[in-house]
């Protein structure tokens, strides 16, 4: 099996805002095709990453190529091969789920708009709720409108910021399959999130990004060599993904066990 | 490139236009202040205001219409502020269309909500009373005047609308536009006020566009008022405009 060519290209690229500086040098290669995760904790620069590859932002320094096109010198050529999806579903409210996907489509110039938004009503199961204002769908319809609308033209390299915060989980996991179901059709996705499970569960490829440096990047199975080994006070297990990031970012944290319910209130402490 | 403004342009033209259809509310609620101000002016202070025998509704109307526009560019920097603060203003921007398609749409979506307003405030004032022998070319130059004022003040309400932190910060950039005509020859002629606030109210911009609109309804010669009127609007538009670019241009660097 031969590797796919690079489609995403960054080296060097830094960033600051004011005395902060957010992006110290980051380089990552995505391969056309993959879902490539960027995982991080919150500030940790992936938002700042995703911006500047999607010509929202200038970087201060180092070059980034997406689909052959430099996002500082050729803007409008990445633009028209990229789709973003940001952190907050960028609908518009006042507009009907339909009368959003024919926007789009229609800013993109396509020849039969109304066509495209009703085959994308129907992928992402809206059809029903086409007609309704998108002001009045639940968090998870705005998720899977706001993913329908990216994908109007079918751009090559898609961004999802933090595409499952604020979500539930049912929501999550139709995001998800939405995910899933577009890399199996050839998209390439750059996924950032600060869920570990997230980036488990749906990347080939994992980039940690830590204090605006990549520190790891590789398969969840490479990631996973890169864990010490096992030491003698523990019994030995395979580690899960939370582990290895908490190791590899050097997080001073107690291992404790991550299946144990999410921190039960401590009647002592508010008795005070 | 033109044409693609124009494309661009005219698609999200569309989308604010459905916004506006979709709130009328915002139409009416622009109208409502200075039809209030009106009523309230003529039928209460009006008949102690001497303003040398004329139909004192008559003389209100041109500042009262520029209150309309000064109260009307709120809601345009508002309706900005919402696509940038809800995340559409970026998806517009990562789109390969004409950067500035979007501002445009915004701005001409503004020129037709006000002239919306305008022409509500005039249907009112007809029905208290305001008459003009104006012919068409008088009326045509009020709707120049008005049209070149409210595209001045709409790109002025760019900037707040591309830089506000909170709604409330938005709306309040309006506030002194609205109180500028208190200050001209629009509710009082500029004689009576003392020394300096009378040299204020005789040099800033709503003076001599009011006169000049009032001369156009009252079919009187415009005099210098016409040019000092066309001047200030489009001095205020070249100004506004080239602030906002700038704001939108830091803004999207």
């Amino acid at each position: 099996m031969t590797t796919p060519p690079p489609i995403i290209e960054i080296v060097g690229l830094t960033k600051s805002y004011a005395d902060h500086e957010v992006l110290k040098g980051v380089d990552l290669t995505v391969r056309q095709g993959a879902i490539h995760a960027l995982l991080g904790s919150n500030g940790a620069g992936k938002t700042t990453v995703v911006r500047t590859l999607s010509t929202l932002l200038k970087a201060d320094s180092g070059t980034a190529v997406v689909h052959g096109h430099d996002v500082a010198t050729a803007p409008h050529r990445v633009r028209e091969s990229i789709s973003l999806t940001g952190q907050f579903a960028a609908v518009d409210e006042v507009l009907t789920g339909r009368e959003n996907l024919v926007l789009v489509a229609e800013l993109r110039r396509l020849r039969e708009p109304g066509v495209v938004a009703d085959e994308l009503l129907a992928r992402f199961d809206l059809t029903e709720a086409g007609g309704r204002r998108a002001g009045t769908y639940s968090g998870g319809m705005r998720r899977r409108l706001d993913i329908a609308m990216s994908l109007i033209g079918n751009p090559p390299v898609l961004f999802l910021d933090e595409p499952t915060t604020g979500l539930d989980p049912q929501s999550r996991l139709e995001v998800w399959a939405t995910i899933r179901e577009l890399a199996g059709r050839g998209t390439t996705v750059l996924l950032t999130t600060q869920y570990l499970d997230e980036a488990e569960q749906l990347a080939d490829r994992i980039a940690i990004l830590h204090e605006g440096r990549i520190i790891a990047d590789g398969t969840l199975a490479e990631l996973k060599q890169l864990f010490p080994p096992a030491e003698v006070e523990y019994v030995e297990k395979q580690p899960s993904l939370e582990e290895i990031f908490l190791a590899i970012v050097g997080h001073d944290h107690d291992h404790h066990d991550t299946h144990a319910p999410a921190a039960p209130s401590n009647p002592a402490k508010d008795a005070r | 490139m033109t044409t693609d403004l124009v494309h661009d342009t005219t698609v999200l033209l569309k989308r604010s236009l459905r916004h506006i259809l979709r709130s009328p509310d915002t139409i009416i609620t622009t109208a409502v202040t200075p039809i209030a101000m009106l009523l309230l002016f003529v039928y209460v202070f009006g008949g102690a205001i001497d303003v040398g025998g004329a139909n004192y509704v008559t003389y209100l109307l041109p500042g009262i219409l520029l209150i309309t526009v000064a109260s009307g560019i709120a809601y345009t920097a508002f309706r900005l502020f919402t696509d940038v603060s809800g995340g559409i203003f970026e998806r517009f921007q990562s789109m390969p269309i004409t950067r500035s398609a979007l501002l445009w749409s915004h701005v001409l979506t503004s020129v037709v909500a006000n002239l919306t307003s305008l022409v509500l405030v005039v249907l009112v004032a007809l029905v208290m009373g305001f008459r003009s022998g104006a012919g068409v070319l008088a009326w045509l130059a009020v709707l120049g005047i008005m049209v070149l004022f409210t595209l001045a003040l709409t790109w002025l309400a760019v900037i707040p609308g591309l830089t506000a932190k909170s709604v409330d910060g938005v709306s309040g950039f309006s506030y002194p536009l609205i109180f500028l005509p208190f200050v001209s020859s629009a509710f009082v002629p500029t004689a009576g006020m003392p020394g300096p606030v009378r040299w204020f109210a005789e040099h800033q911009p709503v003076t001599s566009i009011v006169n000049t609109i009032r001369a156009l309804y009252a079919e009187q010669p415009l005099g210098n008022d016409g040019w000092l009127a066309l001047a200030w609007c489009v001095a205020l538009l070249l100004v506004a405009y080239a602030l906002a670019m700038r704001t939108y241009r830091t803004k999207v660097a």
